[in-house]
């Protein structure tokens, strides 16, 4: 029942809101079920606990989108810098953060083409805090370098106000460290081991001295992901939200 | 101004050649239309098009490309949403079968605004060191003229021949009901002429009301409305109905083979009639 220990799912939905932290404005980009979640329940938690209001913007939401002005308004407040915090993810991701949403092997003709760069090329470089998730662990996503670079993680010489923030991933957490461009190792989810880790990702990066196991979230914050925040993500996520609720009745 | 036609006499107006921009799933996608299209016997199909999504496109594009109707599609992404990958771009990549000029949202959106501005380009920010540059050769770096060591991109302004999409509503002087889709205003005053399907035409005009007045698109920018009860299905039409869910994964699944895509399209008319 919603006494149950928290799910790694639901683990990963709590890490990506306590990764939000701070932050006033966030956006999620479609089909993205758990960081809209993690963003729902960091302007529930924040209510609850008193801290200042949340503004979330879930892209394919009708009840979580405040924003009028079409498919412009998202880019618009991003490059006025009114959009602290949004979430990319990456067929292939790399060591440098760099990103490849296009496809793997020689473009344009690639062996395996994906949908296709979306506005990462342009929110990637305007939004301060950006969260790399990908729940896929392998070496196959995680490579040495990407095959087709959708948007950089790093640029030189050129107007940048955002960029990478931290990599999430289905049995890991790292940071970006910026002055080396390099992800730094935080914390290893439970059931993963560090050299789980080392071994199933594709790229060199640092860690940590001590490499913590990424903490569960806390009984008030676990009630209302439970409560409010599978309510909310009904809506946009029906499925998803079944499945969240499944997972805790378990 | 807007003329009325049948969904058939709209169709047939998008021939060989034509630039056709075509709308995200979220605004309202004129999938009728899309079928009617495909639907015309071989000697009358549309071919050679280019097709210009604003910003992404998902079932339309798909089936435009497993028809054999696109030479070129400018696009952020096709995707099938949670269906999956849209398995007749995947594989026309790998054929080669059309001339992919990926973009990323916002550089789309902002050659649109250029066209509706009648402006020769627009500047953008972001997609310096992206290989997205080198895949678009008719993206430009400039100097930002205003201030030093500023490099910046500047993309074409884009003018379709044709706009094409879905609404609830249209008055019958030819005013459109575009709601908070302003994007579909931007296709309409960027494009030379502007097709539209409706849910339904009402008498009294969408400009009486001031208040609502500000969602609505002028007939100015109107070519020719027909009048087609859920034009969007399978996909979803806001305000209105939900995407079929079901329909969108018989199709992923059907058009992983050329075979079963022609097999989709077959059933599509009549299913569509069942579906309205």
């Amino acid at each position: 029942m919603t006494g149950a220990p928290a799910t790694d799912r639901e683990i990963l939905i709590a890490t990506i809101t306590d990764l939000l932290d701070g932050v006033r404005t966030v956006a999620v980009g479609m089909s993205s079920p758990i960081p809209a979640a993690g963003a729902m329940l960091l302007r529930a938690r924040n209510e609850a606990n008193g801290r200042a209001p949340v503004r979330i913007i879930v892209l394919g939401s009708r009840d979580h989108n405040f924003l009028t002005n079409g498919a412009f308004e998202l880019f618009d407040a991003a490059a006025q810098g009114r959009i602290d915090a949004f979430f990319l993810g990456g067929g292939q991701i790399d060591g440098q953060a760099n990103i490849n949403l296009v496809g793997t092997g020689a473009y344009p003709d690639n062996e395996v083409r994906w949908p296709g760069s979306f506005g990462s090329a342009f929110l990637y470089f305007v939004v301060p805090r950006v969260i790399l998730f990908r729940e896929e662990h392998s070496p196959r996503v995680f490579v040495e370098k990407v095959d087709f670079v959708s948007a950089p993680g790093h640029s030189e010489g050129v107007a940048r106000s955002g960029g990478p923030h931290a990599l999430l991933t289905g049995k890991a957490l790292f940071d970006f460290d910026k002055a080396r461009q390099r992800f730094r190792l935080r914390s290893v989810h439970g059931g993963a081991s560090v050299s789980d880790v080392r071994a199933l990702t594709g790229f060199d990066y640092d860690a940590a001295d001590t490499v913590s196991t990424t903490p569960a979230p806390d009984a008030g914050t676990l009630a209302l992901l439970r409560g409010r925040v599978t309510d909310e993500l009904a809506e946009t996520y029906p499925q998803f939200a079944a499945t969240l609720a499944a997972g805790f009745a378990a | 101004m807007a003329t009325f036609l049948t969904l058939d006499e709209l169709a047939a107006t998008i021939g060989d050649g034509m630039s056709l921009a075509i709308p995200n799933d979220q605004a309202g996608v004129a999938m009728a239309a899309t079928l009617a299209l495909t639907a015309r016997a071989s000697k009358n199909l549309p071919k050679n098009l280019h097709v210009i999504c604003v910003p992404i496109s998902g079932m339309q594009a798909d089936i435009l490309i497993g028809r054999g109707m696109v030479s070129a599609i400018e696009t952020s992404a096709v995707t099938l949403g949670e269906a999956g990958g849209a398995p007749r771009f995947a594989d026309g990549i790998r054929q080669r079968t059309f001339r992919m000029m990926d973009a990323t949202c916002p550089a789309l959106l902002a050659g649109f605004v250029a066209g509706q501005k009648g402006v020769p380009f627009m500047a953008i920010r972001g997609l310096i060191g992206s290989d997205l540059m080198a895949a678009r050769p008719d993206w430009r770096i400039i100097d930002n003229p205003y201030a030093d060591d500023d490099p910046v991109v500047v993309v074409p302004a884009i003018r379709p021949d044709v706009a094409l999409f879905h609404a609830p509503e249209a008055d019958r002087f030819g005013n459109v009901r575009i709601g908070r889709h302003a994007e579909l205003a931007a296709m309409a005053h960027a494009a030379r002429r502007t097709l539209v399907t409706v849910e339904r035409i009402s008498d009294t005009s969408l400009l009486a009301n001031e208040n609502e007045a500000a969602g609505v698109l002028p007939a100015l920018y109107v070519s020719a409305i027909a009048e087609v009860p859920r034009g969007a299905w399978p996909l979803g039409l806001w305000g209105e109905y939900a995407l079929d869910g079901d329909e969108v994964a018989r199709y992923a699944q059907l058009a992983q083979t050329p075979e079963g895509f022609a097999a989709y399209l077959e059933g599509a008319m009549r299913r569509r009639e069942i579906a309205a």
